[in-house]
């Protein structure tokens, strides 16, 4: 009698507390985030509220094609099917023709006027649909973009400040809400942010403040060949790396973004899938280029370069890293053809900085602006104390001055030159950079034109060479023009050593041997619509 | 007794406004900018100029303490700057869920911490009294975190047996009190009851020795009262000190909970006030630590309101 109810006591308590059984078709994915990005249109979090509440739900007039992992992710036609710069028309007038047919998750139309309405959301601050949340994410990254009209229902006349060959680039990011939602909801954002309308393959069920979002398939997709093959698709914050580790595990989710270096090995022993591929990215020391600092020595900038290990700070990140050679990877189509070999020879090293005067009783001294943590920064105190130790070891006295990673951030709002700056005494700065586009990669970077607040040439760096270099690549209209006029770009750059390029995150995301079809593409986003769960 | 919880009451209001202006203070002596933390780090200055502005961080701090003091009064707690959403609807979803877990893990400490400290205190036997001493040194040195973690990997990850995190299933919105929800509840209970555990055993234990060594005991003992009369008086006695402990650690455990929120992604006021910080969220920070501080204070109230009740001297004090 007591066997038979102690066995009945253990079958109900296995039955309570199995996990729960769930649709073959619902991937549920772990987020780095703390909280769910902004899903007006314009999504915050970095790019990782581009990928999770913005090419899912909305799209662009330019997308991003993610269906290759072997080759570099480029811009396609989204909901603009053909863009060129009006000929004769000093390059600085663009027409966009728009893709007919397209319907918001809500029915409404997507034409010219509603390209126009989106426009003056985040550029005029006098409209009434103008939201500064979106504003804020957007603007910067349509810098010249200045005009807007529409021509006839499906075709859009955008104008440029400057001529820039590379603005189809530029209007990958800025993404399409619904006006019609906007109106029923009162006008109000916030509200839309509960319940928003794309055009993209995606529409939002719910959304939970700090707990989920719940998207499903949008049968009604525009691209048939992009209709998600999955039911739904759940996001949970999880800013924790552990708790995301231990939910896969657990299975209470399928997917999760970042695993910890050293969770691999369980992770991969639990039977989960780890994938990285290569993606633009950048993690570097951006050294200041004014007067009286060592770094204006191109020995000293070689020295450096030289004095990396990035072998050995491979294998203290588990493998999670490329080594780097420059702003971009080589094999990237605009890597180019540098002479300058970023590579680990200390010997080669310490020789340059003899031939800059410098020996043991005189050091050149950097200091550099670090964080504890932060969006695409990797392992930042470990991997830098790991440089230190390289720098200092072939001659130089490398020192930090380490901060939270917001206060970093606000501290690169101002140039070298700037209170902050001086006060701590820093001569370079480590925040890890998408480079993703070409104004995203060099522009805004090393253009001189482009110094805080402007741009994040934080170092003033100041060549002529340079800047025509890169204002060529930006008035190159042709596209393998462009593309060999930003490989010129990058072997000069490479060849200066105007940063200290030490490593390329991997972009690593496990996932449980459930989930099937994903392609992860070299890009900061990824396209969700092929995966299926088994 | 009313006169005594009125003036209490009143005692709170200048408490509360120090509270205020200590709360606004060290949110903004943190370093970093509000508007950083929501735009990309090369967002145009006009952007970020006019945000600013949107959000009145242009104007000198003591301009921004009297706005916000004034909203706050009128209960308003201004806007999130990171999602746009109303502060007090914010902290208020999130307080709620704080507190569903403050309670059980109140409830398994102190209870458990009773029977454990009464019994460690009784105990004829040294290897009892060691036991439950050894129990609570443990309780008040492990670190919370690093425990829940610990549990997460036994019975989340190596076991299987209970959820390791959230709030509860993935189709259910809110709490509530059934068996799918207690069972994402149970690891961050424990978690988060530990140190309370700790606490209140080592009081009930040391306050309970102390009290049996008085004469009133062996006065009673001497009038024939058997144990449990005994132990009634005793407790009684004990009330005071113990109640005045469980105050100060219920407080801790509403405002103390980040880590453990943040480790099992419960979204609750640590989860918020978490990511209020990645964020630099500062009309989030306040409003939530602003809202704790209150509950604090007004528990420490009840708790002074109630010693008062049990141990008539502390009126008369």
């Amino acid at each position: 009698m007591f066997k038979r109810l102690r066995l009945a006591a253990v079958a109900g308590l296995f039955a309570a507390t199995a996990a729960p059984a769930f649709s073959q078709g619902t991937l549920r994915i772990g987020m780095t985030a703390a909280d769910i990005p902004q899903t007006t249109g314009q999504p915050d979090q970095g790019f990782e509220g581009y990928r999770f509440a913005g090419y899912t739900i909305y799209d662009a007039l330019v997308n991003w094609d993610l269906s290759k992992a072997d080759v570099l992710a480029d811009i396609k036609p989204g909901l603009a099917t053909e863009w060129s710069a009006v000929e004769g028309g000093d390059g600085k007038r663009w027409i966009f023709k728009l893709r007919q047919g397209v319907k918001f998750q809500d029915g409404t139309d997507f034409d010219a006027d509603v390209v126009v309405w989106n426009l003056e959301k985040i550029l005029n601050d006098k409209s009434p649909q103008f939201d500064p949340k979106q504003a804020a994410q957007s603007r910067q990254r349509v810098p010249t973009l200045v005009g807007w009209k529409a021509i006839d229902k499906y075709t859009v006349e955008l104008t440029t400040r400057i001529a820039n060959a590379l603005f189809p680039y530029d209007m990958s990011y800025i993404l399409y809400s619904s006006p019609t939602q906007w109106e029923k909801l009162g006008k109000d954002w916030v509200k839309v942010a509960l319940q928003p309308i794309g055009t993209g393959p995606f529409k939002v069920d719910r959304v939970v403040p700090r707990e989920r979002m719940e998207l499903s398939r949008f049968d009604g997709y525009w691209d048939k060949a992009r209709v998600p093959k999955l039911d739904k698709i759940l996001l949970f914050p999880m800013p924790e790396a552990a708790t995301r580790t231990a939910a896969l595990l657990a299975g209470q989710v399928d997917w999760i973004e970042v695993p910890a270096p050293d969770a691999i090995p369980r992770l991969k022993q639990g039977g989960m899938s780890i994938v990285t591929n290569k993606y633009p990215h950048n993690w570097a020391y951006q050294p200041s280029m004014v007067e009286g600092s060592p770094w204006t020595d191109i020995r000293v900038r070689k020295a450096a370069n030289l004095a990396i290990d990035r072998a050995g700070l491979t294998k203290l990140l588990g493998g999670l890293m490329i080594e780097s050679k420059g702003v971009v990877y080589p094999g990237h189509p605009w890597f180019g053809t540098p002479s300058f070999d970023i590579k680990y020879d200390p010997a080669a090293a310490k020789k340059l900085l003899a031939e800059a005067g410098y020996s043991a009783t005189k050091k050149p001294k950097i200091k550099i602006a670090i964080s504890t943590s932060g969006s695409g920064q990797m392992l930042p105190l470990p991997m830098n104390e790991y440089v230190q130790e390289n720098l200092n070891a072939v001659g130089f006295d490398a020192t930090f001055e380490v901060m939270e990673w917001n206060a970093l951030v606000t501290f690169s709002f101002q140039p070298v030159t700037g209170d902050a700056s001086t006060k701590a005494g820093t001569n370079g700065i480590n925040i890890s950079r998408a480079t993703v586009d070409p104004y995203s990669a060099f522009m805004r970077l090393y253009h001189s034109d482009f110094v805080p607040p402007r741009g994040a040439n934080w170092g003033i760096l100041k060549d002529p060479k340079l800047d025509a270099l890169i204002n060529t690549a930006h008035s190159s209209f042709d596209r393998a023009a462009q593309t060999k006029a930003l490989a010129d770009v990058h072997t000069y750059i490479v060849d200066q050593a105007y940063w200290v390029y030490i490593a390329h995150d991997l972009n690593p995301r496990a996932m449980s041997p459930k989930v099937k079809g994903f392609v992860q593409a070299q890009s900061w986003f990824q396209d969700f619509t092929p995966i299926t769960m088994q | 007794m009313l006169l005594y919880a009125l003036r209490r009451l009143i005692y709170l209001v200048p408490v509360a406004f120090g509270v205020s202006l200590l709360v606004f203070a060290l949110v903004h002596l943190a370093p970093g900018d509000p508007i950083s933390a929501i735009v990309p780090p090369d967002a145009p200055k006009e952007v970020v100029d006019k945000l600013k502005e949107y959000y009145g961080f242009d104007k000198p701090l003591p301009v921004q303490y009297g706005r916000w003091l004034l909203v706050t009064l009128s209960g308003d707690f201004g806007t999130s700057i990171g999602t746009g959403r109303p502060v007090a609807q914010e902290v208020g979803s999130a307080f709620g869920n704080t507190i569903i877990l403050a309670i059980a893990a109140c409830l398994v400490a102190f209870s458990l911490a009773i029977v454990l400290g009464t019994a460690a205190a009784y105990a004829k036997s040294r290897v009892v009294d060691r036991l439950v001493t050894s129990i609570a040194l443990v309780g008040v040195s492990v670190p919370h975190f690093w425990l829940a973690i610990v549990l997460v990997i036994i019975f989340s990850v190596e076991l299987g047996w209970l959820p390791p995190m959230g709030l509860g299933p993935e189709n259910a919105t809110g709490w509530r009190l059934d068996w799918p929800h207690i069972r994402h509840m149970i690891l961050p209970t424990i978690a988060l009851s530990v140190i309370p555990l700790g606490v209140m055993t080592r009081t009930v234990r040391s306050t309970i020795k102390e009290i049996l060594s008085m004469e009133f005991v062996t006065a009673l003992q001497a009038k024939g009262m058997n144990d449990r009369q005994i132990l009634f008086h005793v407790l009684k006695n004990a009330a005071p000190v113990c109640l005045a402990v469980m105050g100060l650690q219920a407080g801790n455990l509403i405002g103390g909970s980040i880590l453990i929120e943040t480790v099992f992604a419960w979204p609750g006021t640590g989860f918020l006030l978490n990511s209020a910080i990645f964020r630099r969220d500062l009309p989030i920070l306040q409003g939530t630590t602003l809202v704790l501080a209150f509950f604090f204070m007004m528990l420490n109230l009840t708790v002074d309101v109630i010693q008062t009740f049990v141990d008539p001297r502390i009126k008369r004090g």
